[in-house]
């Protein structure tokens, strides 16, 4: 498998020398950016597979980039990554189109694992993030549901996303719920798309409540 | 010292204790304090004052003297300007009052004034107490319609009262004293009223200040030092540096983003801080990074602490024992129950070998947990990791706070 071609979208050099530095051989950098100007403009003129995103970027912050960008470039999948693990900016950033979101604690190989499962079309959830998600989704099924597929988890996916919140693997998931990785896998993606595409009534007040909207 | 000196002061002039009282009072809250310092319901008190006020005005002394020297009851809710109270006729009729008292004393003591003078302005008095009431929470009521025009009606009669009986003020021409009426009318029916919204505007404008200023400073930090704790995570840095990036970033990060209430003495408000609490103590004590999820919120509660120290202890135990640098805590609230795991990928160890040997998991989880009326379960073995599973019910008659 070849390495990934990255784009780092960070305001911090020191930061991206870092990720540069310690991914080494896993990814090939294709580009840099400090801000949302710059990293528009650096997408258009490289051709990455993967976009690790910082959620706070001057310009318009990494929900900016998102939507910019993935208008014209549908196949272009991004990664945010983010210091501040606030929900709302969390949510904010993968309800733009975010295949995931990692936190920048995160060690090497976990973040050069996650950048390649995102490459191959998988969705990334830190535990943090399962753990917005089961708070966004949590309460009554809702009673005057536009799409109620669409409003609420399953209960499976419920209890993927708890074991991931609980910091389980995706392979430990697996072995756990006697399914296939691949079957966690579509869990975990189907989620990603009713986050973000859920219009629920209760996501829009989890939301207010976090001034997200 | 500062104190020292201002508890000297008081004490030269007041019994310790004495105040006016800031809920029970008609007008300045004399009578309410001192009748809840001697023991006697503060209405006596408020008829002694009244029927003093006749000998000599005796009571009318002693209650202004009350007004001026007895400090309000409550630190910061000093001198309290009449704005401040609840509204209240009966503050209206006091004020009424004690202005006609004070007239009337005026009079005892030889400054004589045209009796109609002393009653126009003590119904002014009243009229201007009417107006000059709290509208804040009941501007949309008709009771406050009522207030302002019976009240601004009184004004205008008393004044009007006042300048027909001439007495002082008839060396005034005519124009000039309908001009100085209406002055003093539009005044005195408007001016509480500008104040008041003068006061609203400043306590607003410094309001947006102050939080516009936290913004600018979060996002500044947020763009510095958090940027630089991650950093220092990062980085191949000795443990003890390691960790204490990580506790002040967690911090930091709560002091910028958390709106939580705020705790008390010392003590979690709610289950989300507590839980906190327990996660940055144990990353003190040990090298390791505690990952920490909690889905939900509620107020804390005496149940809930046996599954916070549970949840400390076996997080202790994986910190210690598990051999990793990740212990993984995640906590769901739910209306009924709280549950908690707490898990590492470590060595793991048989629960049959340990049970008779350690307190920790026996007593300090399982023990606790049972006593408060939950159930905690080990799930372990070598090399296999560990992971404990507590949980509680809540007292389903107190709502959470989600």
């Amino acid at each position: 498998m070849t390495a990934p071609r990255v784009f780092l979208v960070d305001d911090h050099q020191m930061f991206r020398a870092g990720v540069r530095a310690e991914l080494g051989e896993a990814v090939e950098v294709v580009g840099e950016a400090a801000d949302v100007e710059s990293a528009v403009q650096g997408l258009r003129a490289t051709d990455p597979e993967v976009v690790l995103l910082d959620v706070h970027l001057p310009g318009g912050g990494g929900r900016a980039v998102l939507e910019t960008i993935k208008p014209e470039r549908p196949d272009l999948v991004f990664l945010a990554l983010s210091v501040s693990d606030a929900a709302e900016d969390v949510i904010a950033v993968i309800r733009a189109g975010a295949r995931g979101y990692v936190t920048k604690t995160i060690s090497s190989d976990d973040l050069a694992a996650a950048i390649t499962r995102v490459r191959d079309g998988d969705a990334v959830f830190s535990p943090r993030l399962a753990g917005f998600v089961l708070d966004a989704f949590a309460g009554d099924p809702p009673t005057e549901a536009a799409d109620p597929q669409l409003e609420q988890l399953s209960p499976r996916e419920r209890e993927v996303m708890r074991l991931i919140a609980r910091g389980y693997t995706y392979k430990e998931i697996a072995r756990r719920l006697s399914l296939s990785v691949k079957t966690v896998e579509t869990h975990v993606s189907a989620v990603l798309r009713k986050l973000q595409l859920s219009s629920r009534h209760e996501l829009t007040r989890w939301a207010t409540d976090r001034r997200l909207i | 010292m500062a104190s020292r000196l201002r508890l000297d002061e008081r004490s030269f002039r007041l019994p310790a204790g004495l105040t006016r009282s800031a809920d029970d009072r008609v007008l300045a809250g004399v009578g309410g304090g001192i009748g809840h310092h001697l023991g006697v319901d503060p209405t006596v008190v408020r008829l002694a004052l009244v029927v003093l006020s006749f000998a000599n005005g005796l009571g009318l002394a002693l209650y202004l003297a009350g007004w001026a020297m007895l400090p309000a009851d409550r630190a910061g809710d000093a001198p309290g300007t009449v704005e401040d109270r609840p509204p209240s006729a009966e503050r209206a009729v006091g004020l009424g009052l004690l202005t006609l008292g004070t007239l009337l004393l005026f009079g005892q003591a030889g400054l004589l004034l045209p009796a109609g003078v002393v009653w126009a302005v003590a119904l002014s008095a009243i009229g201007f107490g009417l107006v000059w009431t709290r509208t804040d929470e009941e501007s949309r009521t008709r009771g406050l319609l009522l207030r302002v025009v019976g009240g601004g009606l009184l004004l205008v009669v008393g004044l009007g009262l006042l300048f027909a009986s001439g007495g002082v003020l008839s060396t005034i021409g005519g124009l000039g004293l309908a001009v100085l009426a209406t002055g003093v009318g539009v005044t005195l029916l408007l001016g509480p009223w500008i104040a008041r919204l003068w006061r609203d505007l400043t306590v607003e404008r410094r309001e947006r200040i102050r939080s516009e200023e936290r913004s600018e400073i979060a996002a500044h930090l947020h763009d510095s030092v958090l940027q630089t704790l991650a950093l220092i995570q990062r980085a191949e840095a000795p443990g003890r540096a390691r960790t204490l990036a990580r506790r002040q970033e967690r911090e930091l990060r709560a002091w910028l983003f958390d709106e939580r209430p705020p705790d008390n003495a010392g003590v979690a408000a709610t289950i989300g801080t507590a839980l906190e609490r327990v996660v940055t103590d144990v990353e003190d004590v040990h090298d390791v990074e505690v990952d920490l999820v909690v889905v939900g919120e509620c107020p804390m509660e005496p149940r809930l602490d046996a599954l916070v120290a549970a949840v400390r202890e076996a997080a202790h135990n994986a910190a210690r024992h598990a051999g990793v640098a990740e212990v993984s805590v995640y906590v769901e609230v739910e209306p009924h129950k709280v549950t908690a795991y707490v898990r590492d990928r470590g060595k793991g160890f048989v629960l049959d070998t340990v049970e008779s040997g350690r307190v920790g998991v026996r007593e300090s989880i399982i023990g606790r947990m049972a006593r408060h009326g939950g159930r905690a379960e080990v799930h372990t073995g070598p090399s296999e990791g560990t992971e404990v599973v507590l949980e509680v019910g809540r007292n389903p008659t107190r709502e959470g706070v989600t």
